[in-house]
């Protein structure tokens, strides 16, 4: 019961945000440069949760996000600039091919732990990129010129899909083994649990929406290149789910949206920029060290009386 | 052998590098048995366990387990083949709920797909709502339902151990295999342990294999018990025969002093 309660009001939240922001947009109030803001910060939340799923709730440490988004970005770019398909088939393309990709990475690098599968995934995602800087057909590294189709609409339905999937996949039998995986693997291998499985299945599900985030991405600026996608982005994207707190979907989403502000109000010190970027994050972790959320959901927050927040 | 062997290990042993942790282990288990594994600290008892639940492969030997070879199969699979265990240190799930720690046990009783969670179909709803009465069911049974929102690591530590029980039969074991129970209990609570788990043995008609240095429950309620010492059955019997054995004897307290 508690729990549709939680979705109806995730979905009228939804589309009080999206019809403000739409309407904003139409009279005009919001111009091209916030606009980019906002799909920039829609496109920072979808890769903040889909990394979620393999950090915070599987406790695989993957630090090769970037790679998938690549992926993703560069395959809708070829399905809408080269083969002429419209945007929606380009993005599920593009999510498709990078949640196969996934799959082929995840397949043997998760049976590594710890250190170990950072380095791997690392590693996997240079090599993707690589890839792309090799092949002509996409432009090498000088890039590939991409047509601006991104609407704040694409972006927006984006993210409330994401957040829905992961969300409900979370909160199921297979999210619970997911959980478990992370917090003891022995005694979930123990119980039950299929660990591989889950993980790879995890894994699956992050790259498709760091794929769906990469070919909205694509959509969004005139030009991608490799060198966009190399491990300082993996890196942007790690920093979202660590700081809004590992195994907090909310967490993610605020410290991506949090990050995103700060980002672009940066922007117009660029002497200063990372300076005050990394002061951010360091004082975010001296103050807050399970990052802004910790393990808890944010509608955890509205449930007086009750302990526990394992439910997001 | 009559049909009612549940467990058997013929000659297991396992070998770490130039270690041989366990070497000739024959043993077994008839349904509804509860036996003892004894045997001083280092003497293999949580090896054995770990090769019979499948997180080791033993080197040589074979285990069979209601008549199929364990043999290559992983910890998940051989706790659907009806085995579940508890951990010498606990190793609950810290973070989760009580009940959700249950319920991950229970995952095999629902069967709904994924694409069904995602997409919230109907099989996810009354798969989900039959997980979480047959949770509440077992939590009822040791007492911890009242805890059920609670976070296991806020559980004091006698109720963990009880709530990793509750999780290792909410997995639908035929053969439990309990490994120090009773470690860090005080003398009450190990009583009450004793009786619980006399009680779910009827209640859940269940066979149980139990490590323990905790002699008087191991004495109190084991039918039989097997002896390990330097990674080696030295003995097998009934409490009075294993309490007499002078080799039990040696293993524990050394050897006589002979003038």
């Amino acid at each position: 019961m508690k729990k549709s309660k939680a979705f109806w009001v995730f979905s009228a939240l939804a589309l009080v945000i999206y019809a403000v922001v739409q309407g904003l947009i139409s009279s005009g109030i919001i111009d091209l440069y916030y606009q980019n803001i906002l799909v920039q910060m829609c496109i920072n939340i979808m890769l903040a949760v889909s990394l979620h799923i393999v950090i915070g709730i599987t406790g695989q440490f993957s630090i090769g996000h970037a790679g998938f988004m690549a992926v993703g970005a560069y395959f809708s770019a070829i399905a809408t600039m080269k083969l002429g398909l419209p945007l929606p088939v380009g993005l599920a393309l593009g999510a498709g091919v990078a949640a196969l990709a996934g799959l082929l990475v995840g397949l043997p690098t998760l049976r590594l732990k710890g250190d170990y599968l950072a380095i791997a995934t690392l590693g996997f995602a240079e090599i993707i990129r690589i890839i792309f800087l090799n092949v002509d057909y996409v432009g090498g590294a000088a890039g590939m010129v991409v047509t601006n189709m991104t609407t704040w609409t694409y972006a927006f339905a984006g993210v409330v899909i994401t957040i829905i999937v992961i969300s409900n996949f979370t909160n199921s039998r297979h999210g619970r083994g997911a959980i478990s995986i992370r917090e003891d693997e022995i005694a979930a291998d123990a119980m039950g649990i299929n660990t591989t499985y889950y993980k790879v299945v995890a894994f699956t599900i992050g790259s498709l929406f760091a794929g769906l985030a990469g070919a909205i991405y694509a959509h969004n600026f005139f030009i991608i290149q490799p060198t966009t996608f190399n491990f300082l982005k993996s890196f942007d994207i790690l920093i979202y789910v660590v700081l809004g707190g590992l195994g907090s979907l909310s967490g993610s989403v605020i410290a991506a949206i949090f990050l995103t502000m700060v980002t672009a109000f940066l922007a117009n010190f660029p002497e200063t920029r990372m300076i005050i970027y990394s002061l951010v994050l360091i004082l975010v972790m001296l103050y807050r060290p399970t990052g802004l959320m910790g393990t808890k959901e944010i509608t955890s927050l509205f449930k007086f009386g009750k302990k526990g927040g394992t439910k997001p | 052998m009559t049909s009612n062997l549940l467990l058997k290990a013929e000659n297991v042993g396992i070998q770490f590098g130039g270690l041989k942790a366990v070497q000739n282990v024959n043993m077994y288990l008839n349904q509804g048995e509860l036996v003892g594994l004894i045997g001083p600290n280092g003497a293999g008892k949580t090896t054995t366990f770990n090769m019979i639940t499948g997180v080791y492969q033993p080197t040589v030997g074979a285990i069979t387990f209601a008549g199929r070879n364990l043999k290559g199969l992983k910890p998940y699979q051989v706790t659907k083949q009806g085995m579940s265990r508890t951990f010498q240190n606990i190793r609950l799930f810290k973070d989760l709920s009580v009940l959700d720690n249950v319920k991950v046990a229970n995952h095999n009783i629902a069967k709904h797909s994924i694409v069904s969670s995602i997409l919230r179909l109907p099989s996810h709803f009354s798969g989900e709502a039959k997980m979480e009465q047959e949770s509440i069911e077992f939590l009822k049974i040791f007492g911890l339902d009242v805890y059920k929102d609670e976070m296991a690591k806020n559980l004091p530590y006698g109720m963990q151990r009880r709530l990793e029980i509750a999780r290792a039969l909410a997995a639908k074991p035929k053969l439990l295999l309990l490994d120090e129970p009773a470690a860090g209990m005080n003398p009450q609570e190990t009583h009450d342990l004793m009786e619980l788990i006399a009680f779910i043995r009827k209640e859940f008609n269940l066979t149980i294999l139990l490590i323990e240095h905790d002699m008087h429950l191991v004495m109190g309620i084991c039918e039989r018990i097997y002896v390990l010492d330097h990674g080696q059955l030295i003995a097998d019997g009934t409490a009075e025969e294993i309490r007499n054995n002078p080799k039990v004897i040696e293993a524990y307290l050394g050897e006589e002093v002979t003038d």
